[in-house]
């Protein structure tokens, strides 16, 4: 297993689902509300149909580039957002995501970049909804701190 | 975003796998996987003979309606001689003579070093509807193998390949066409034996993959014979953990006799033991194979069992090794699970 890298890491979050979901400005570069436009990174392991780490913090308002690496020989996906999107996901059809940024597949044994601005603080659920997954495990939570 | 698939399975291994597929109709023994991504259990049978170094493992798979493909992934404690169509009564007998009893054994994995950088097909055979390929490779190898001839794998796949491959990097991919089936003329519920010899040290039966997609909720039910020349020393014990010890008794005349007359079945000794074990576990339960020892000298693998990493596990040092053992006999993959998976209708898994 692979230890899990990346600049931001892992402060346990509770799971309490957010009451305070965060507005998502997917591939913005640029600060936001006058913070720092420095980029924040982020890499995110997906192991044995596990995400690692399992959950993170970043900072509102900055470009959180969030580095995907999927080693198992299986599909995975990595979606984050609101209980609505959860939701919508879960029942959906779409066979393949990309052009969102906060909506990823990644291949078998591939590695993605998606880039992510947060633009509000509170605590969002990533998940990979394919078949069965997210009862298996595959659910992150990601912080976004003031 | 789910994908949801459109038809159900219709296989039975009834030698232990575990199928999950998803497309039509469902049937017999083995687990399939639903539409909705649900895995539904059904009973498995299989039987695994050992005798003279050699372990015969026949299962079946009976078709169940439906259309489509769906097939199943068996871990082999070795590289088979032979996969051939296997005997018309063998299964059904078995059953029949422990219809209406106790205990043991196991044996250990070999192995065979890890095929680094890809998976090797080692066999490719065709018996009736089903398309067979023997692999050599390491999980991340046999999933994405996997993957690309269509199977389609659950969650927990590639940690349970992992927990095969490192200890015996052989596996069997089966592949049912249920169009061919019918095309064929079988009707519902008949099955496509197949025997699958395997030299091998020690009898060796895979059961945690029985569990391959199985949600909590699901149970895993299986029945696994098991024939020795002597008592066989199984591991883990039966008790408490799943796993019963049902029969337990020397084989009579009658039963070897009529195995023996069955197609493939010529290498039926005339006296033995059978012992039948019965799965019924929650998922979470089967983290461990059967390893037997079939020697006499009472100490089956704690590595065969999934008990104990083997040595290499860490990349450092190989597996189990391939020489010492072996006597064993035969271990089978009773029900073993399998992934299954199906693409659409017509569309092509397996080889």
């Amino acid at each position: 297993m692979r230890p899990p890298g990346g600049h931001v890491r892992g402060a346990l979050v509770i799971a309490i689902p957010l009451l305070l979901a965060p507005a998502l400005a997917a591939g913005a570069a640029a600060a936001v509300g006058g913070r720092s436009a420095e980029v924040v990174h982020v890499r995110i392991e997906i192991h044995y149909s596990h995400f690692e780490p399992a959950s993170f913090s970043v900072p509102v308002g900055r470009p959180v580039v969030i580095e995907l690496r999927n080693d198992d020989p299986i599909n995975h996906e990595w979606i984050v957002g609101d209980e609505a999107t959860h939701a919508r996901h879960a029942n959906g059809t779409e066979p393949h995501h990309g052009e969102r940024p906060t909506e990823v597949s990644v291949d078998a044994l591939s590695t993605v970049t998606t880039t992510v601005t947060f633009s509000a603080p509170g605590t969002l659920r990533y998940v990979c909804h394919l078949p069965g997954h997210e009862a298996y495990g595959m659910v992150g939570i990601v912080t976004v701190t003031p | 975003m789910r994908r949801h698939s459109s038809a159900v399975p219709a296989a039975i291994l009834a030698a232990a796998v575990a199928l999950l597929t998803l497309a039509g109709p469902a049937l017999a023994c083995g687990g399939l996987i639903g539409p909705n991504g649900a895995v539904n259990l059904l009973r498995t049978t299989t039987f695994v003979g050992y005798h003279a170094g050699i372990e015969h493992y026949v299962t079946a798979f009976a078709f169940a309606g439906g259309g489509g493909r769906f097939g199943s992934i068996t871990p082999l404690p070795g590289i088979p001689s032979s996969v051939e169509r296997g005997g018309d009564w063998t299964l059904q007998r078995l059953v029949r003579e422990t219809q209406p009893v106790p205990e043991a054994v196991a044996l250990d994995a070999r192995l065979a070093g890890s095929a680094a950088g890809g998976v090797q097909v080692l066999l490719q055979t065709r018996i009736d509807a089903l398309d067979i390929t023997v692999l050599k490779g390491g999980g991340d190898d046999v999933g994405a193998w996997a993957k690309a001839h269509g199977f389609r794998l659950p969650p927990d796949a590639p940690e349970v390949l992992d927990f095969y491959a490192e200890r015996s990097p052989i596996f069997l991919a089966a592949s049912f066409d249920a169009d061919a089936a019918a095309a064929r003329g079988q009707a519902i519920g008949d099955g496509t034996p197949i025997h699958v010899t395997i030299p091998t040290p020690n009898p060796w039966v895979p059961l945690r993959i029985l569990g391959l997609g199985k949600a909590d909720a699901d149970r895993v039910e299986a029945d696994v014979y098991l024939l020795t020349d002597a008592v066989p020393a199984l591991l883990p014990a039966a008790t408490g953990n799943g796993m019963t010890v049902a029969h337990a008794a020397p084989a009579t005349d009658g039963l070897l006799s009529d195995l023996r007359s069955d197609k493939g079945m010529g290498w039926v000794p005339q006296g033995g033991w059978l012992t039948q074990l019965r799965i019924d576990a929650a998922p979470s339960e089967l983290r461990y194979d059967l390893a037997v020892d079939a020697s006499g000298q009472g100490t089956p693998s704690r590595v065969a069992a999934g008990l104990a990493r083997p040595a290499g596990a860490d990349g450092q040092a190989p597996l189990v090794p391939a020489g010492p053992f072996l006597l064993l006999v035969g271990s089978y993959v009773a029900g073993v699970a399998a992934l299954v998976m199906r693409l659409g209708r017509g569309t092509v898994v397996g080889p």
